[in-house]
């Protein structure tokens, strides 16, 4: 159905046996067709297993989840396999196999799917053009740049032609030149190939550069929702502040510790 | 002095025989046995309390055993598989039943310090956990498998000196005979050169192999 939003999450809790709070807690998120939609929290605000419950990785104890009209939240076994296919995702560890070469790590989701092998080569080398990153298929992720090692996952998460793509923190330890090259990145990828993508953040300037529309996520709940600009610029709750403030000292530590040292360094 | 040459040299292919026949199988059945016992742990990527204790157990149960012992007690299933219970051939079937159990826990041992990130990447990209296996698991875990059998191929070599003291053959047979029965002290040293010479080439090689199969540098 086209009018369905990409991705549909409702009533969405989780709590970890023995853990005192709840990860997750009637979680509400969606986020429209060809859009970039940023999820930002401090640290333990429930991001990662908000991404991890959308990714079938761990089981919600309530709450729905439908990506691009479908019911994900009881999908198993083969049928979950076979779904799968319409979700690329993109770990912060990256976790390419340091066992196969650039183009077997992108070939790998198409070689999962039963895809013919005519049909994985065109494809793995569309995408190595794609991502500018031909010269390097024969090489092994050891052998790369921490670039050209978030293109070649993100070419293997977009291996099938996914509709989704979710993007555990995208931008994080990494130099400003390679984060602004995966930024571009992203919104070439949503703009050319019209995916809905999902993104995991701590970093506002990454939401702010990227995103369409935010989620604020603190304890297991949303506390704000809304576009980017709005929710980031005109922030309506103390939790969005307390980040904004986070975000800005920051990105003002490092300078500052710079300006330090000149000083401590100056006859 | 008789010229121990054509003997050591006979005894040293009965030892090379029982080695790589028992380590073959070792190799084959480990894999497998291993291979349910790290996807089947809490770990794995199907997690199976029962399983993994049923396959713990016999892995455990088996490997409590002494060798020595487990020869005795195989002799009736080592008669009935190759027809006598004296020589290489015989010797080969309790190193395969003893080697099992130890090779499946060294295997297991490899194949859990692949990533576990890794595997539920997999998993995300839509793997199914026999996919998992054979396409990460093994590949990933290739350097620390090489290694692994490295070690049972050394132990081999110890436990086939053992079954050679109970008439399996080779190298041990030699020492034993020669050396203890006959108070040939040469004989029984240049056993021992021999099998340190042996252990020194296959830890070398399985070194070498491990590095170069390692792509994570």
């Amino acid at each position: 159905m086209s009018g369905d939003p990409a991705i549909s999450v409702r009533g969405l809790s989780k709590r970890f046996p023995g853990a005192p709070v709840a990860a997750l807690d009637a979680v509400d998120l969606e986020v429209s067709a060809a859009t970039i939609h940023g999820v930002l929290g401090l640290s333990g605000a429930g991001k990662s297993t908000l991404l991890r419950c959308i990714a079938c990785l761990e089981r919600p104890d309530a709450g729905e989840i439908r990506i691009a009209g479908s019911d994900w939240t009881s999908l198993g076994g083969a049928d979950l396999r076979r779904e799968r296919s319409r979700m690329g995702i993109m770990f912060q560890q990256l976790h390419l196999l340091a066992s196969r070469t650039v183009a077997a790590n992108i070939a790998l989701p198409l070689e999962l799917h039963g895809t013919p092998r005519a049909e994985i080569a065109s494809r793995v080398a569309e995408l190595l053009d794609w991502f500018c990153i031909a010269e390097k298929a024969a090489e092994f992720p050891a052998q790369l740049s921490g670039g050209q090692r978030q293109r070649v996952a993100l070419a293997r998460a977009l291996a099938t032609a996914p509709r989704v793509l979710l993007a555990d923190e995208p931008t994080s330890a990494l130099d400003p030149e390679t984060c602004a090259s995966v930024l571009n990145t992203l919104s070439g990828i949503r703009e050319q190939l019209g995916i809905t993508i999902l993104i995991i953040t701590h970093d506002l300037r990454t939401a702010e550069a990227l995103c369409d529309s935010v989620t604020i996520l603190n304890a297991g709940r949303v506390v704000e929702t809304g576009p980017a600009s709005q929710v980031l610029n005109r922030p309506t709750t103390d939790v969005t502040r307390r980040l904004l403030a986070y975000n800005e000292l920051a990105a003002y530590q490092h300078p500052i510790q710079r300006a330090n040292f000149e000083e401590i360094g100056q006859p | 002095m008789t010229n121990i040459m054509p003997a050591l040299l006979a005894a040293t292919l009965e030892t090379l025989i029982m080695v790589a026949v028992s380590v073959s199988f070792c190799v084959v059945f480990g894999l497998t046995l291993g291979a349910w016992l790290a996807i089947s742990s809490p770990q794995g990527i199907a997690p199976s309390r029962s399983v993994h204790q049923l396959l713990a157990a016999f892995a455990n149960v088996s490997r409590s055993i002494p060798f020595l012992v487990l020869i005795v007690l195989l002799l009736p299933f080592t008669r009935l598989l190759v027809g006598t219970s004296i020589g290489t051939a015989a010797a080969i079937i309790p190193l395969v039943v003893g080697g099992t159990p130890y090779a499946a826990r060294l295997v297991e041992a490899a194949l859990l310090d692949v990533d576990p990130g890794l595997i539920q990447a997999v998993v995300t990209l839509g793997a199914s956990p026999t996919q998992a296996v054979w396409k990460v698991y093994f590949p990933e875990a290739i350097p620390g498998l090489i290694r692994a059998f490295t070690v049972l191929a050394i132990t081999m070599i110890n436990f086939s000196a053992m079954a050679g003291a109970v008439g399996g053959g080779g190298l041990g047979d030699l020492a034993i005979r020669y050396g203890y029965q006959r108070f040939r002290l040469d004989v029984l040293i240049l056993c021992c050169v021999i099998l340190i010479v042996l252990v020194q080439i296959i830890q070398l090689g399985g070194n070498t192999l491990a590095r170069r199969f390692d792509r994570r540098r």
